[in-house]
């Protein structure tokens, strides 16, 4: 006993010691100082402070948290199908997922940005992007529902997206992988890729009031791999910023290939000059195919218009539009302080963080302080463009965002650490632990004019030991730091949906007034809609049977349904008739080969079910919704193809018992 | 342990603090919280036939709005028909038949447009409810709604 006491001491204070001496204790003990708990505490009913939007990764949704608790409020089907959420499986939302390609059921949501006016977080929209099927998604935050997606031509692995210009004018997308565009033919050998692969940067206008996208232009350029952008802003409004690597153009085993070079870019477009450009009728029509899908909260239903032509820009051509600025080493974020002067580039394999600063640029660009050309883009020669490095900070830089006080703090994925460093002096203030490997991070408003920087939160990719062990698959984490002191301080773990990308934070007063109850049943126009009991009924045309069905606590009407028979395909159009808040309606069937409807006081929402087996089938509302909501359910009978049984509906009618049993019809 | 209690301390002194700076602004959103009777409004002490809600004295003619009445026949067809018959049949609610003599207009109309609060706290609304046990829905109804939904059970009372 004696001895395990002395060892334990001994244990203590050498970690103790390393902790001090190291500044980077290796677990959760002296990392977390007492009243860390009280600072991230959030008392039962009452509201968080900020939302926190964050990007879900492979599992293609968005979730919604608030902070400092850590709460997850909402996950926001985006680019993957919601079976619980009926979403991708009712008919109004599958045309949501429809592209190019067809109807696409995943994707792999990366990041998040808020819309903004003035440089500020306005609250009105948040958009995300398909890493995958390259795609951008605008989600309104009234109702917290993904309202429009758009497709994008000549693009593949849409990364550096979806990154907004500071009054939401444009949301960016930039290719990650290039390839021979989409009007050319791609069947050409892969180790042409210098010859025939072509990197894409697209730029989505948004509509004003409705915040409606459409691609406005995009800029072909050399083919590289677009990795990461912002926008600038304030002085530095009207330009853009992407980092790209592979600037060897290597088409295999790009962990070794595409390091070679000391340098690759942060690519300068000057978007205002492109709009002249387009204008002056500078753009090529090129013939292409991409899909735009929007949703109406008036019918309760989506569309999705394939559409067939893009304005295509030439980087090469536009000489004052695009500059290349070389960026050590493989560089991944870039991220413009709230002032618009600095960009901050981080390269992966870079030992320092460059800076770069937009009034040397413009200099530079006037001076003409070229290095050459990057496939007809001038090259700006890096000192011309840079302001200072930060030394030795860490490794494997990845992100930085700002706290408005002239301060940075960037994530270093090899060393898993957050530091804080000064804009100005560019010299190191802190560094904090992550557990473990950190990716993005946020802080509310971090890459807009004005942070409002009371926490940031680390995404990390790795756990291991921080929750309870859940097999091989781990939960990935977020962590809460209070950064009001000088000092980041770790005050809690969460753990996150998918892998956390970027993600986004605002002051709640900014939304929650904003959220919507319900949607007013007088106005909805979804053309399957029964507004009242009345009007319920069940309509055949040829085989198909369309069930026009009301919910409300706590029955359907109809909720007794014969006549139904092999070979017809069944669509239940569930309006849901209450106008309170928070009382959706559930809707199921057995044996359906989807999912549920989740439907919204004042909604209208459609389940497709074809019926495999003569027999009685039964139907029943899925979400909880009053003391006698088991009670809400109901039959329908399907009955042999050809069958004479009349098509027939009703609630609440208890016809005479039938004499006919079970057995006497199988015997028949 | 003795800083563990210490912590449980400041928790419990800040959310006390937190409670009472919200305590106004958080009844109005939530349906489950008892408001303190309002004195301000003209609704001195509760008056159980009129009930809790901003009607205290509707105005009903001697005879019948026919266009009103044709109004709330609308609304009740998209919002109430699912739960309450013409007749006196309970269906989820109880049938409407009779009702506008076994209830003032000012409680109706409290009712239809001020439910949760009115089954949080008003004696009959509360003996309905144990007999039907579902909740009655808020509907949303304008007061312009509501009123036509008067004058509608009025004529299915017989006013003509």
């Amino acid at each position: 006993m004696r001895n395990i006491k002395t060892i334990m001491v001994a244990v203590l204070g050498i970690s103790l010691l390393l902790g001090f001496s190291a500044c980077k204790p290796k677990n959760a003990g002296n990392a977390v100082s007492a009243d860390a708990a009280a600072k991230a505490y959030v008392a039962p009913g009452k509201y968080d402070e900020f939302y926190n939007f964050v990007s879900g990764g492979f599992s293609g949704q968005m979730s919604v948290y608030g902070l400092p608790s850590g709460r997850l409020l909402r996950v926001i089907p985006v680019f993957s199908v919601d079976p619980e959420k009926g979403w991708g499986y009712s008919e109004e939302t599958k045309p949501m997922l429809n592209t190019s390609q067809g109807f696409v059921p995943w994707d792999d949501l990366h990041h998040t940005e808020l819309s903004q006016t003035n440089g500020e977080i306005d609250g009105r929209w948040i958009f995300g992007n398909a890493n995958n099927t390259p795609r951008v998604a605008r989600i309104d935050l009234t109702t917290f529902r993904t309202q429009e997606i758009i497709e994008l031509p000549n693009s593949a692995g849409n990364h550096s997206s979806p990154f907004i210009t500071e009054n939401t004018e444009y949301v960016v997308a930039g290719t990650r992988f290039s390839l021979p565009p989409d009007d050319k033919n791609g069947d050409v050998p892969i180790n042409t890729y210098k010859q025939n692969f072509k990197g894409t940067l697209s730029f989505i206008s948004v509509g004003k009031e409705d915040g409606k996208m459409d691609i406005a232009f995009q800029i072909q350029c050399p083919g590289v791999n677009f990795d990461l952008s912002h926008s600038g802003k304030g002085k530095s409004h009207g330009w853009f910023f992407f980092s790209c690597y592979n600037s060897e153009q290597a088409n295999t085993l790009l962990e070794v290939n595409a390091s070679q070079k000391d340098k690759d870019f942060i690519m300068a477009v000057n978007w205002k000059k492109a709009e002249e450009s387009l204008k002056a009728g500078k753009g090529r029509k090129q013939a292409v195919k991409y899909a735009h899908n929007t949703y109406s909260d008036k019918t309760h239903s989506a569309t999705s218009e394939i559409k067939t032509e893009v304005t295509v820009l030439d980087a090469k051509d536009l000489k004052d539009i695009c500059y290349m600025i070389p960026c050590p080493k493989s560089p991944h974020g870039c991220d413009v302080d709230p002032t618009g002067e600095y960009i901050v580039g981080s390269g992966k394999l870079a030992a320092l963080i460059p800076v770069f600063s937009f009034d040397k640029l413009q200099k530079a660009i006037a001076d003409k302080a070229y290095d050459g050309e990057y496939d007809g883009i001038p090259v700006i020669k890096y000192e011309a463009a840079l302001y200072g490095e930060v030394k030795k900070p860490g490794l494997g830089p990845l992100h930085t965002e700002f706290d408005g006080k002239g301060n940075a703090y960037t994530t270093f994925f090899v060393s898993s650490e957050v530091v804080k460093w000064n804009i100005k002096d560019l010299k190191v203030l802190d560094r904090a632990p992550t557990y473990y490997s950190v990716g993005h991070l946020c802080i509310p408003g971090g890459d807009s004019k004005k942070p409002n920087a009371k926490y940031l939160i680390a995404y990390n990719k790795i756990t291991k030991d921080r929750y309870l062990p859940t097999g091989p698959e781990l939960s990935q984490s977020a962590q809460l730091y209070d950064i009001s002191g000088d000092k980041m301080q770790l005050i809690l773990d969460f753990p996150t949906i998918g892998e956390p990308h970027y993600a986004q934070a605002v002051a709640a007063d900014v939304i929650k007034t904003k959220s919507l109850k319900f949607f007013k049943i007088d106005d909805n126009a979804n053309p399957y809609a029964s507004k009242g009991e009345a009007t319920a009924k069940v309509v055949r045309e040829g085989n198909k049977v369309h069930v026009y069905m009301t919910a409300i606590r706590s029955h359907f009407a109809p909720d007794n349904i014969e006549g139904i028979k092999m070979g017809d395909e069944v669509y239940f159009h569930v309006t849901n008739l209450e106008q309170d808040w928070d009382v959706p309606h559930g809707f199921a069937v057995k044996g359906a080969a989807n999912g549920e409807l989740l439907i919204m006081p004042g909604e209208t929402q459609t389940l497709k079910w074809i019926p495999t087996k003569v027999g009685i089938w039964p139907m029943y509302c899925t979400d909880f919704c009053s003391a006698l909501h088991q009670e809400m359910q109901g039959y329908v009978r399907v009955s042999p193809a050809g069958s004479n049984v009349p098509l027939t509906f009703s609630t609440g009618k208890n016809l005479p018992a039938a004499t006919t049993t079970a057995d006497t019809v199988k015997k028949k | 342990m003795k800083k563990i209690a210490v912590f449980f301390g400041i928790s419990l002194i800040i959310a006390a603090c937190g409670g009472g700076a919200d305590k106004d602004t958080k009844a109005t959103t939530d349906p489950y919280a008892v408001k303190p009777a309002e004195s301000s409004t003209g609704n001195p002490s509760y008056d159980p036939n009129r009930g809790v809600g901003k009607f205290t004295k509707v105005e009903v003619g001697a005879s019948l709005d026919a266009a009103m009445a044709a109004n709330g026949e609308k609304t009740y067809g998209v919002k109430c028909s699912s739960c309450h018959k013409l007749t006196e049949e309970k269906l989820v609610g109880p049938g409407w038949k009779g009702v506008t003599s076994r209830r003032a207009a000012e409680w109706i109309m409290n009712f239809a447009t001020n439910t949760d609060e009115m089954l949080n706290k008003d004696p009959q609304a509360q003996a309905q409810l144990e007999i039907c046990l579902v909740r009655m829905p808020n509907q949303n109804l304008t007061d312009d709604d509501a009123r036509a939904l008067y004058e509608f059970m009025r004529k299915n009372d017989g006013v003509k």
